[in-house]
């Protein structure tokens, strides 16, 4: 298993410095922290989506459903409606970055904290109620937020639109060292939970009986989800409502992907594992992409067609769990 | 020694347990027996904390239930619950080291693997210890959650419902293993038994439960009677001696 996690660093590696210095046009000292900017971001929110969606599907115990799915991304949108609708265009301007960032990350993660807990109550440990519900959610967000986005007059309206789409090409510095800061608490953390994890996927039952009653690791785990997920969010945009950015189906491709490449229940492996997958799959996307292809499609549509065949392949071919 | 005070629970606004009293002393295997729907799994679920207690006191070798860590009950009692979903994709040894997770808490040495591979000889689960859980048969998952029970080597062992879908050969074999348990590491056996005939052969002690109260407890021999059956059962099976011990005939 190290081997293969060995090599999937060394292609993170490769596919980086790729990033960095192919079809370099116009001066270096440019070029250079541009990209390198970018770079961070892509790898910061590939590891962060991807171990939350880990966490997300063992404390859900499901390998289907993920938090953009469930429109978490979509909830990144409902709060900066909010804001903007209620402070005004002019207002929401005048809060510097940080401190917007700050609230953006409370307030996802308190509504995904409470968003998530509700899930699990409703779904009541039924897989297939779990996935329905969390779809509904989802729709129910985005069906919300969009309410919202009438009400408000046109200008605040265009506001919540620039703001809202995934932006990979500017990315402020401020944030990016925020965002940088919150993911890599969230990761030790989350780190320190991997044993604890394994332990939850034998069922709730069997882990109770190991002295690891869920209840309590599935709220810590929960908290970690909603900081990981809102600190991406709030770094580059909702991935998945806009249509730009990855994709819904991100944290799904990245984690059918690491229960392939790397077949373990240990968490140990899966989150550097899926970690790695998931900062290859949007360096490497963009790599080619931009630089070999020189699209100007937005990664997603691509991410979206994989991840699509991925659901739909996965709900084929398993019955549960 | 577990014991058990004033017991009450429901489950919405069904009641399930009428207060419960009840001492099962160390060692020897306790079989908890009675109709459907009398309350011996919840009872059992209770004990193991994967129920909250709603009234009453549960003590296991003096550790109060529900007030003591979970980690430090975990390494006196060990439970086998009726219901389990692996959401994971785990060979049978992967679930077996589970077993040493209380010690160990995720960075297992030489002696966790050792009871490990004791437990999967023991069990006779070798041939399979490579096989995925979704490629073994309902008896053999079954033989390996007991075995993960065994290697988390508590002085208790609880067992919901162990012979649920295993045939007559499966069922002897866990019975008899839980039988030396019992007998050779003087382990305290607790287990929800739906036969009654299996019961008989193997535990020291019954308790008879009906309605969420204890009907009767004591061997064998001395509850297993017509009288009970029909009393407790409500069906009229006669109860012979064979080789000294009772026998429903059904």
């Amino acid at each position: 298993m190290s081997g293969r996690l060995a090599i999937l660093a060394a292609v993170l590696v490769l596919s980086a410095l790729a990033y960095m210095v192919l079809k370099a046009q116009g001066p270096w000292s440019f070029l250079l922290p541009y990209r390198a900017t970018k770079l961070a971001a892509l790898i910061l929110v590939g590891v962060a989506l991807s171990v939350a969606t880990v966490m997300f599907q063992t404390v859900t115990a499901n390998r289907i459903l993920t938090p953009s799915l469930m429109g978490f991304d979509a909830l990144y949108v409902l709060v900066l409606t909010l804001l903007v609708h209620s402070l005004g265009a002019s207002g929401y301007a005048q809060i510097g970055a940080a401190w917007l960032f700050a609230g953006n990350l409370a307030a996802m993660s308190v509504l995904g904290l409470v968003l998530f807990a509700g899930l699990m109550r409703l779904a009541g440990g039924d897989m297939v109620r779990l996935v329905l519900c969390g779809i509904v959610l989802g729709l129910l967000i985005r069906a919300l937020t969009e309410f919202l986005q009438r009400m408000i007059d046109p200008s605040e309206f265009q506001m919540v639109q620039s703001l809202s789409f995934a932006r990979f090409t500017q990315i402020d510095g401020t944030l990016l060292a925020l965002s940088f800061v919150a993911i890599a608490v969230a990761l030790v953390l989350a780190w320190r939970l991997r044993h604890r994890m394994d332990v939850l996927a034998l069922g709730d039952a069997a882990a109770t009986g190991l002295g690891e009653p869920p209840a309590r690791l599935q709220r810590q785990a929960l908290i970690l989800i909603c900081v990981l997920v809102a600190a991406a969010t709030a770094l580059v945009g909702p991935l998945a409502s806009g249509g730009f950015g990855p994709s819904s189906f991100f944290g799904l491709i990245v984690t059918a992907f690491a229960h392939i490449v790397t077949p373990s229940h240990r968490h140990a492996v899966l989150i550097p594992s899926a970690a790695l997958i998931g900062a290859v799959i949007l360096v490497g996307g963009q790599l080619v992409m931009e630089r070999l292809l020189g699209f100007q499609t937005p990664l997603t549509v691509v991410i979206e067609l994989i991840g699509g065949a991925v659901f739909l392949i996965l709900l084929i071919k398993r019955r549960a769990a | 020694m577990i014991e058990i005070e004033a017991l009450h629970h429901s489950i919405g606004k069904a009641p399930i347990l009428n207060g419960v009293d009840l001492v099962i002393p160390e060692g020897g295997m306790t079989a908890l027996i009675g109709p459907n729907g009398a309350g011996k799994s919840t009872l059992l679920s209770l004990v193991a904390r994967l129920r909250k207690i709603q009234s009453g006191h549960i003590r296991v070798a003096g550790h109060a239930v529900g007030q003591v860590s979970d980690q430090d009950l975990a390494r006196v009692l060990a439970v086998m619950p009726q219901e389990t979903r692996v959401s994971a994709r785990l060979r049978v040894a992967d679930l077996v080291s589970f077993g040493r997770y209380p010690w160990h808490r995720g960075r297992p040495g030489k002696a966790d693997h050792a009871i490990v591979d004791r437990a999967l000889e023991r069990f006779s689960l070798d041939p399979l210890r490579e096989r995925f859980l979704d490629e073994i048969s309902g008896g053999q998952k079954q033989r390996a959650f007991a075995a993960l029970a065994y290697a988390q080597d508590t002085p208790y062992l609880l067992l919901d419902e162990p012979l649920n879908n295993l045939d007559i050969a499966a069922a002897r074999d866990l019975m008899r293993l839980m039988r030396e348990l019992a007998d050779e590491e003087g382990r305290t056996i607790v287990i929800v038994l739906h036969d009654i005939n299996y019961a008989a052969a193997f535990a020291d002690r019954l308790v008879v439960m009906k309605d969420g109260r204890i009907a009767a407890q004591g061997t064998p021999g001395d509850v297993i009677t017509d009288t009970m059956i029909g009393e407790v059962f409500g069906t009229q099976a006669g109860v012979r001696m064979v080789d000294g011990r009772p026998v429903v005939i059904v």
